[in-house]
């Protein structure tokens, strides 16, 4: 061998944050600009409050309400991580049943795609039948149902977009099927599953609040319903920033794991996303 | 004991109906370099992945090291190496290159001493840590060759390997390729399109003719070993080339055209 190659350096802790930050910075100001023009428009164009409330107002409605809120808040959440999890998790296992006998799967993929395509949610005043409707069982029903079909649909997908030549070299190494599924079509699987996931999350959330809509005592749903009839609307947008954040917190929590699980994927350093 | 015999092989794709090969015989010894070579549709990566156990012939017998081809896969008595890498994204190039000693069940220990072993052998030290998608193509390839080696099988397979790479990097791996190939004495077979990349490897050159595929003619090459870059400026180097390129138009492959393209098989 004639060529010695060398390892390239990589970016010190410090100067990746700087980056990032510096990534960040026209996202942060265009939202502090956002809020800006909001709260002066209220004043300047003379908006209802029933319309738009100022964002100081929701924010002070978030502040003083905040036990409710946060009592709310907790109802709703556990409905959408309970569904999260069993949709994701029963998508993931259906998936890999389908992978594994692939004449199956071929006779339920266009079937699960156009599931898929159906408006889900609004099978959610059934389920209040199916279970019981003091139970959190209909409304996380609602978001499992809701997870389940894209985690499923995006599942399947990553197991079987293996590519032939590392079956072929798997099976150069006499590799079962089983290795195969454990060393290849998992970690090829893997990307798919987390863009599944993090679509996931923000389904679970909007199968909860909508569900909560056909009551659910002390829940968000009801909360943003009630305050609506009331004509508090201050009330109303702090329960919607209330569900944000939650969401919002669910997506960076399922962010967070994707970004430990696969630091090795170039596509996601590249994408640089959170 | 001969490595690899061949007799009778024959392989028809129910698809289409295709003949791909058709009454192949070929006995490769050991320490052997045997290219094959052909245009388009000659089905050399279809033997490379018969001897492989990857296809199973329509009639004929493969034995490699005197047992049936499937006996020989599962005894991990070759390596492959492929046109592209095929490295797992996911794993580092020191867990790419582990990944045969893992599913042999090597203990951690010997894996990793084997591993830095191997990176030396390819010039690769140092990236282990490194992520494949970080490295460049013909880095990747001797990653490739690096995990080939890994269990010191005595067969290598390889098909065409440097077929994506530049000329240049290709005539430095070749050069290192035939380094690793006299120091482990193993016995490779090799396929690749390129009639100036078979002559300098090989110690014989399998031609190969198109539809079905046959074999066309083998040309013995006498040049000296070691090869270095002055065997390709030897008149006898450039008789060889020609002597294979003759045999190539014979089978009905112009020399630029389909010879050059890459096999769709």
């Amino acid at each position: 061998m004639t060529v010695v190659a060398r390892p390239t350096p990589r970016g010190t802790v410090a100067a990746s944050i700087l980056t990032r930050a510096t990534d960040w910075l026209p996202a942060i100001l265009v939202f502090v600009l956002a809020i800006v023009v909001w709260q002066l428009a209220i004043d300047v164009f003379n908006i209802q409050k029933f319309l738009l409330p100022k964002p100081a107002a929701i924010v002070s409605a978030f502040w003083t309400q905040r036990s409710s809120l946060w009592s709310a808040g907790w109802l709703t959440l556990k409905e959408a991580l309970g569904g999260f999890v069993i949709g994701s998790a029963l998508g993931i296992f259906m998936a890999v049943v389908l992978a594994r006998f692939r004449r199956l799967g071929d006779a339920l993929m266009p079937i699960a795609i156009a599931a898929n395509a159906i408006p889900i949610i609004a099978f959610s005043p059934i389920f209040n039948a199916w279970f019981d409707p003091l139970s959190p069982a209909p409304r996380m029903a609602t978001a499992a149902v809701l997870c389940f079909f894209p985690v499923l649909v995006n599942t399947l997908r990553g197991l079987t977009s293996v590519r032939p030549a590392q079956i072929d070299l798997m099976r150069s190494y006499a590799a079962g099927e089983l290795e195969i599924f454990r060393r290849v079509r998992v970690p090829t699987a893997l990307p798919f599953v987390f863009s599944a996931l993090k679509v996931a999350t923000v389904l679970a959330m909007i199968g909860a609040i909508v569900a909560d809509y056909f009551g659910t005592f002390g829940s968000l749903g009801i909360t943003i319903k009630n305050s609506v009839s009331l004509f508090d609307f201050e009330t109303a947008w702090a329960a919607i920033l209330t569900a944000s954040i939650l969401g919002v917190l669910m997506y960076v929590a399922v962010s967070l794991a994707e970004r430990l699980v696969l630091q090795w994927d170039p596509t996601r350093q590249e994408r640089g996303s959170t | 004991m001969t490595v690899v015999t061949i007799s009778g092989l024959t392989k028809t794709f129910p698809r289409g109906n295709v003949t791909a090969l058709q009454g192949i015989d070929l006995q490769i010894e050991p320490g052997e370099f045997v290219s094959l070579i052909g245009p388009s549709g000659c089905g050399k990566s279809t033997v490379l992945r018969v001897i492989g156990d990857l296809i199973q012939p329509t009639s004929g017998t493969i034995e490699v090291n005197g047992k049936s081809a499937h006996r020989a896969r599962l005894d991990h008595d070759y390596g492959m190496v492929f046109q592209d890498s095929v490295l797992f994204d996911w794993r580092t190039v020191a867990k790419n290159v582990a990944l045969p000693l893992e599913m042999l069940g090597w203990e951690r220990a010997r894996r990793k001493q084997r591993v830095e072993e191997l990176l030396r052998l390819v010039e690769l030290q140092g990236f282990g840590d490194h992520y494949p998608w970080q490295l460049s193509g013909g880095m990747q390839m001797r990653v490739a060759i690096a995990r080939a080696l890994s269990f010191e099988p005595a067969l290598l397979l390889m098909d065409e390997p440097f077929g994506a790479l530049d000329e240049m990097t290709r005539e430095r791996l070749n050069i290192e390729l035939l380094e690793l190939w006299r120091r482990l004495e193993s016995t490779i077979v090799f396929v690749t399109h390129s009639i100036s990349e078979a002559v300098f490897l090989s110690t014989r050159v399998v031609v190969m003719s198109p539809r079905p595929g046959r074999v066309a003619g083998i040309v013995e090459i006498d040049l000296p070993q070691p090869r270095t870059n002055d065997t390709r400026e030897d008149p006898r180097f450039f008789e060889l080339v020609t002597e294979v390129r003759e045999l190539l138009r014979g089978v009905g492959a112009d020399q630029h055209g389909s010879v050059l393209a890459e096999e769709t098989a």
